[in-house]
């Protein structure tokens, strides 16, 4: 498959922080890449300069095999976080408003179809919802029929069932061979939609792979969650444990003999669950912490 | 490039006009101040001078005399109080120039009322022809500019500067502070076709709104332009331009609306008073007059002023257009220079 960005030996400093330390990773054309971290770990400042947004303080982008140049712009598409709409235009308008910036433009029906916009093209960008505010957004970020579509935590502070139809957009984005490079806090996201995903902390580059793989790699693994338990009791407990808040989280490959253990040591084990790993835990082995909001 | 600009000017003005609060604010604040002023100024009984009487049962006889002849002289307003406090209160607060009390044959006037000083002159002298014998009659001739048709240009030129500079400059702040020039930097538009659509947007309404207001004066309160529309509209244009561009400066890299209010107002107040908007600055100090010529507003004011009411022409009044031209174009230039897209 062929590499659409290069990211080599990426470096961002500011005055009091590096915010982006040696990162190197390439991205295949038609997959979705995800890039998870905590909020600080660096992935907004990089995905923003192979947006082209900022620059970086050394390494470099390149797109195709080649150095970025203008007509790059025409080739991306960009959802960001967080940005206001236009005052006083309608869903279409701003459609339109942004489709007319490019050269290439996607077919306004497609746009209105996939994005599921047909009921609200007439309503006013300051009364539409918090779902349809993202699904315009995302629209927009494909007005020009882009050969990558950034989104930047698409689904942030939605409700489950707005997250849901957000999934099924991204998926017909994929499904007409887009590359999709998305950040997201929610790790059900990313298993479900990424093909990948890299894992920053610190600025650093801590783990990327396939996410089956990566959690392949751990598909022995369990998570015991008990609540409320006496720290003391804890002394000496021969599996990784994180305490989050109220609760304290077991990763291990033999839950049975874990949970004999616990009984030994007098824990309580009402209220336990006990369930397969997944990537928030397997974030939490790789880092030591929860990937906070 | 022009498809884009066109694009961004469409967008521009359709957000101008749907903004119906800002929209209405525009078009009838001008208005509403030139109509005010119109009707306070228009009263042709209007008096110069007003002098108070306490009624009374007695009446002096010299007071008998002066109060027979006051009635007779033009531009003065006798007014009659039945409390004597209340009207020495008005004598006080400068409301009356003059106060006669007939009963005592006596009169009270404030020692800090210039207005007083000349009415107590005119009492003195109403009675006697000493007044005809000091002064000698000389007679002028030309027409009268009334207060309101000099105030006009400035009312309009005044609309034109806070559109400008709060129109653009505020918008730009705003869409900079909340993503959504971010959001277009990340498109092909380049910065020159942006702000080359916000001047244009903002001029286009700015001409149209100027002349609905100025058709619409004109039509309530019979104003005439003594030179040509065609003089007025290039001044417009160029002032309205100059005025757009100092807003481009401003906003160019702020992120902050409290600041860009503050100083926009900081700029636009004393550009307001410097301009002879409401007064002429005739007897002001020299410097004053010197800062004034190095506002946009004072050369768009003074030029309309002299196409308007005198019937100037545009090589005339060539300074001022040299003048407005040569502010936008340094305004443009360092406006674009120091644009910036994202915080």
């Amino acid at each position: 498959m062929m590499k659409i960005l290069e990211v080599k030996n990426l470096t961002k400093k500011f005055p009091e922080t590096t915010a982006v330390d040696g990162v190197s990773f390439s991205i295949d054309e038609g997959i979705c890449f995800g890039l998870l971290g905590p909020n600080g770990a660096g992935k907004t400042t990089t995905i923003e300069i192979m947006e082209g947004i900022q620059d970086a303080s050394s390494g470099d982008v390149f797109f195709r095999g080649n150095a970025r140049t203008k007509a790059y712009h025409e080739k991306i598409g960009i959802q960001f976080q967080s940005t206001s709409l236009p005052q006083f235009l309608t869903v279409k308008e701003t459609l339109q408003t942004f489709r007319m910036l490019y050269r290439i433009k996607s077919d306004l029906d497609w746009l209105i179809r996939v994005c599921h916009l047909d009921d609200i093209l007439s309503r006013d960008n300051a009364k539409i919802s918090g779902g349809q505010r993202q699904r315009l957004l995302i629209a927009m970020a494909l007005a020009n029929d882009p050969e990558i579509v950034f989104l930047d935590e698409p689904t942030t502070g939605l409700d489950p069932q707005a997250r849901r139809n957000l999934w099924d957009i991204v998926s017909e984005i994929k499904s007409r061979n887009k590359t999709i490079v998305l950040t997201t806090h929610y790790m059900e996201e990313a298993q479900i939609l990424c093909d990948i995903i890299g894992i920053m902390d610190h600025g650093k580059l801590i783990a990327m792979d396939r996410t089956g793989k990566l959690l392949g790699d751990y598909s022995d693994m369990a998570t015991i969650l008990l609540k409320d338990v006496c720290i003391e009791k804890m002394a000496g407990f021969a599996s990784p444990h994180y305490i989050i808040e109220d609760t304290i989280e077991i990763q291990t490959a033999d839950p049975d003999s874990c949970i004999k253990d616990l009984i030994s040591r007098g824990v309580s084990l009402k209220g336990m669950t006990v369930r397969s790993m997944n990537l928030e835990d397997l974030f939490l082995k790789l880092t030591g912490k929860e990937l906070r909001n | 490039m022009w498809g884009r600009i066109w694009t961004i000017f469409v967008s521009r003005n359709k957000e101008f006009y749907r903004d119906k609060p800002t929209l209405i604010w525009n078009f009838l604040f001008p208005i509403f101040i030139i109509g005010s002023f119109f009707f306070m100024f228009s009263n042709d009984n209007q008096k110069l001078y007003k002098i108070g009487v306490i009624r009374s049962t007695y009446t002096g006889p010299k007071s008998v005399t002066i109060l027979e002849d006051l009635k007779k002289i033009k531009y003065t307003e006798l007014i009659w109080f039945d409390s004597p406090y209340e009207a020495e209160d008005k004598l006080v607060h400068h409301k009356i120039d003059l106060l006669i009390d007939p009963a005592g044959d006596a009169y009270f006037v404030s020692a800090s009322s210039a207005k007083g000083y000349i009415s107590e002159i005119l009492i003195k002298h109403t009675s006697s022809n000493e007044a005809a014998a000091i002064l000698s009659k000389n007679v002028i001739a030309g027409r009268e500019i009334p207060y309101v048709e000099w105030m006009f240009p400035g009312i309009i030129g005044m609309n034109l500067m806070f559109s400008a500079l709060f129109g653009v400059g505020i918008v730009l702040v705003r869409y900079r502070k909340n993503g959504v020039l971010k959001r277009f930097y990340v498109t092909p538009l380049h910065s020159f076709e942006f702000l080359s659509a916000q001047i244009l947007s903002r001029l286009f309404l700015m001409m149209v709104s100027a002349s609905i207001i100025f058709a619409v004066v004109s039509m309530l309160f019979n104003f005439e332009c003594k030179g040509s529309y065609l003089d007025l509209f290039v001044l417009t244009l160029a002032g309205s331009a100059s005025l757009i561009s100092l807003g481009l400066v401003v906003a160019s890299r702020l992120t902050s609306e409290e600041l860009t209010d503050g100083l926009l107002n900081l700029i636009t107040w004393p550009m307001m008073i410097l301009s002879e908007v409401w007064f002429s600055l005739e007897g002001s100090v020299e410097w004053v007059r010197v800062a004034a010529k190095a506002m946009p507003l004072w050369h768009l004011v003074d030029g309309a002023r002299k196409i308007m009411n005198d019937g100037a022409t545009l090589w005339e009044i060539r300074s001022s257009i040299v003048a407005l031209f040569g502010i936008t174009a340094v305004g443009l230039f360092i406006g674009s220079i120091l644009f910036k897209w994202k915080e």
